[in-house]
């Protein structure tokens, strides 16, 4: 398994096409952003929390793959709680740190968003190979093909970067300037790693560049695509259910009267 | 095998013409190419010979349309692919490279393989019947889905000669496209190559320094002349015969003159064990993992002093991976490698725990992309870092360095770039980098691959004499040159772990000392 061809479990949401899982995750991020409040982020929360069931992805891998949003949450919820802006009944005040009714609401939107923002966005990625992706942002979005496809092979090299910088670390114990030097020292060779890095990875990409270019890419005939990204009607489907999740989200806050447009 | 590319009606060899064609690359004074003269027929198969520098590789580049514009270079004369510029016969012309890392393009193999049909805009129904017959013809049997990630060089470069297979190209390029492989791997890309050219009709040329490779299969021999035009062009038996000699001394790989092999002070008694390894396990630790993934394992072996021990065997089987790790580099990851005092010189017995300082003076390693172990920005500089790092005084460490640019014809080039150096160069240059601070052991990855016979007959009887003042030599090779020139212990790594023990023959003995001996393992 790799950044490139991850093993990817059968699945219902892994089945549908890359592009509609993008819509659903931008349209829930952006209409989570339009407002700061509990109940929009809690409603979103839960209903993907439903259609998580239908991921593919095991207990195990979910932990390991959201961990990231739920470390970041609890973090973004409490700064908030103690340092956010302050309104109704004061729980704790000491010196810059005061908790109130209104700093705990706020915290507990700011934690709930990072949460339902976050998920549909790690789902997405772990049910989707980055091949596929961009076949249907070239074939689907129309992007244009140039970028997508010269992007999707950049992306391979990021892959040997991690092969490169462990060569590279190696080649300079062997030369003898591996180690010593202390704090200063190991700065020193980190900064040096990273351009030695950079140089090697622009020359590879300058290599690709050409091969790709011998290959018939960067001509001006038509492409054809040799894997078809089709949007279907499921795909359709999930796009409309990412609205719906939007939209319930946004009635049930409104509606609750904790709905507070930012931009108001 | 299965599937075959059947020859396309409509498609025949292209033919390429050139008149008083010439390239200056952009910011070079003087000119890559120039006054070449050449017609190449429909379906002809020519291999291109010169010494390094006489512009074969821009001559390929030219005709796969991918040299640049105005701005990368200045063109004089004419340079035609069926009449026509090739950067506007694109599809016609076929080019595969000498690297095979950097032309892998996509993350699966079939994908690889269909991209350039796409951008040629075949119709997708054709599409992946052209990719698996491509696949099949290259021998290449692998699931379409299978990561390009993790295929071996070989297969790595016929996976690139598959996709420019699947172009049904007028014209196929190869431009040292078997440098970087095993003697298997060498025979299995040049019967494909032909296969699938004798199938279609395609015109072959093709850029390779062994001769011997393409000497039987190309109908036609061209010699560029470093200093513009052609040395000779014709029939390949005259051609080899006419300029053969010539040509050797350039460097090129002609069989009937071979590179000359250095006297090793035969019946020299072996010298004390230096590094021993002990049922020994490599592997190197995945990225974010703790254990290592162990590739080659029941690994025993005595290194000594003023003896050469190579270890070949299979793509895959953990050569690089073992040379690292008898190097102090990589910890083993099961069993032990041990530095005798003669070589620990007062330190703990485990090269892996050495400080990287102490190595400079035990074991020096050369690894296989020179391009790797460059630290600075000049030739010079380059060859100081470890004279430094040890702490010779500066008129020590610069005598040093002075004597081995002069030893590895490297003195006109103190002040370059180490990355501007031709690939024959960056070889000495990396390998002098190593000797600069004299270790006892020397750990060499490759060293021989790509390079033209004149920088392997220096590299051999360098090796040759520093085994003869003591120096211990490990080389992982392919070479089986290398291997009967310098050898006097060979290590044979099979495929896969676990299956048998590995263990080192004694060269020197009644057997046939380059054939495997018991299938594969000695």
């Amino acid at each position: 398994m790799s950044i490139m061809t991850p093993d990817i479990r059968p699945s219902l949401i892994a089945r549908v096409n890359p592009v509609a899982k993008l819509a659903v995750a931008l349209l829930i991020g952006l209409a989570l952003m339009l407002s700061i409040d509990w109940v929009s982020a809690a409603v979103a929360l839960a209903l993907e929390g439903l259609l998580l069931a239908w991921c593919g992805l095991s207990a195990r891998q979910f932990w390991l793959r959201t961990a990231p949003v739920w470390i970041a949450a609890p973090f973004g919820m409490l700064s908030t709680v103690l340092y956010g802006q302050d309104s109704g009944a004061v729980w704790f005040s000491a010196g810059i740190i005061s908790v109130t009714d209104g700093s705990i609401a706020l915290g507990l939107a700011i934690g709930l968003r990072v949460l339902a923002i976050g998920i549909p966005g790690i789902v997405l990625l772990a049910t989707t190979d980055p091949t596929d992706l961009a076949d249907g942002l070239a074939q689907v979005l129309r992007l244009p093909a140039r970028f997508v496809l010269g992007a999707l092979a950049g992306l391979r090299l990021v892959g040997m970067f991690i092969d490169d910088w462990h060569s590279l670390a190696l080649a300079r114990r062997a030369r003898g300037v591996g180690d010593g030097g202390g704090l200063r020292g190991r700065a020193r060779r980190f900064l040096g790693l990273a351009f030695a890095l950079l140089v090697l990875s622009v020359r590879r990409g300058s290599k690709l560049a050409t091969a790709m270019e011998a290959r018939g890419f960067g001509s001006d005939e038509p492409r054809t695509w040799a894997r078809p990204s089709v949007f279907g009607l499921r795909d359709a489907l999930v796009v409309v259910i990412g609205v719906g999740i939007a939209a319930a989200a946004i009635t049930v806050a409104v509606l609750a009267g904790t709905w507070h447009f930012v931009l108001a | 095998m299965p599937a075959t590319i059947r020859a396309d009606p409509s498609m025949t060899g292209a033919r390429v013409t050139a008149t008083g064609w010439g390239w200056r690359h952009a910011g070079r004074s003087t000119p890559a190419v120039s006054g070449l003269d050449l017609d190449i027929q429909p379906g002809e198969r020519v291999l291109i010979l010169g010494p390094s520098g006489a512009g074969k590789s821009t001559l390929m580049h030219a005709l796969a349309g991918v040299l640049g514009d105005d701005e990368d270079g200045d063109e004089t004369g004419e340079l035609l692919v069926d009449g026509q510029r090739p950067s506007r016969a694109r599809g016609r012309v076929g080019l595969v490279l000498q690297d095979p890392d950097a032309q892998v393009v996509l993350a699966r193999v079939g994908d690889d393989v269909a991209f350039g049909c796409e951008n040629l805009g075949v119709p997708r129904a054709e599409i992946w019947p052209r990719v698996t017959g491509a696949l099949a013809e290259v021998g290449l049997d692998l699931p379409l889905r299978h990561p390009t990630s993790a295929l071996s060089g070989g297969q790595k470069q016929r996976l690139a000669l598959a996709g420019v297979l699947a172009l049904r190209p007028g014209l196929v390029l190869l431009d040292e496209p078997t440098a970087n492989l095993d003697p298997d791997g060498v025979v299995e890309v040049r019967d494909a190559v032909l296969r699938s050219v004798g199938a279609s009709g395609a015109t072959l040329v093709v850029i390779e320094h062994r001769v011997a490779v393409w000497q039987h299969v190309v109908d036609r021999v061209i010699v560029l002349d470093p200093a513009g035009g052609l040395l000779a062009d014709g029939p390949t038996d005259s051609v080899l015969s006419a300029e053969g000699e010539r040509l050797a001394a350039a460097g090129v790989w002609i069989p009937r003159y071979p590179p000359p092999r250095p006297d090793r002070r035969a019946g020299a008694p072996a010298g004390e064990v230096l590094l021993a390894a002990d049922d020994l396990a490599v592997g190197r630790v995945p990225f974010a993992r703790k254990r290592a993934s162990v590739v080659a394992d029941n690994i025993h072996l005595a290194v000594r002093a003023g003896q050469a021990t190579t270890i070949s065997g299979p793509n895959g089987t953990g050569k690089s991976t073992l040379a690292l790790t008898l190097a102090g580099l990589l910890a083993p990851a099961g069993g032990t490698v041990t530095a005798a005092p003669a070589l620990a010189g007062g330190l703990d017995g485990a090269p892996h725990r050495w400080r990287s300082r102490d190595l400079l003076e035990r074991i020096g390693t050369v690894f296989q992309d020179p391009e790797h172990q460059f630290l600075a920005g000049s030739v010079h500089d380059e060859l100081m870092i470890g004279p430094r790092a040890l702490g010779l005084s500066p008129a020590a460490a610069t005598e040093r360095v002075d004597g081995l640019l002069h030893r590895l014809r490297l003195d006109h080039l103190a002040d370059a770039n180490p990355f501007t150096l031709s690939g024959g160069e960056k070889r000495r240059l990396s390998v002098a980098t190593v000797l600069a601070t004299r270790p006892r052991l020397l750990v060499l990855d490759e060293p021989t691959f790509g390079q033209d016979s004149r920088t392997w007959a220096e590299l051999v009887r360098l090796l040759a004499e520093l085994l003869d003042t003591g120096t211990a030599v490990v080389a992982v090779t392919h070479d089986a040159e290398f291997i009967s020139a310098l050898a006097d212990a060979r290590l044979v790594l099979a495929a896969g772990p676990d299956t048998q023990p590995a263990l080192p023959a004694p060269l020197h003995s009644p057997s046939s000392p380059v054939s495997p001996a018991n299938g594969g393992r000695a």
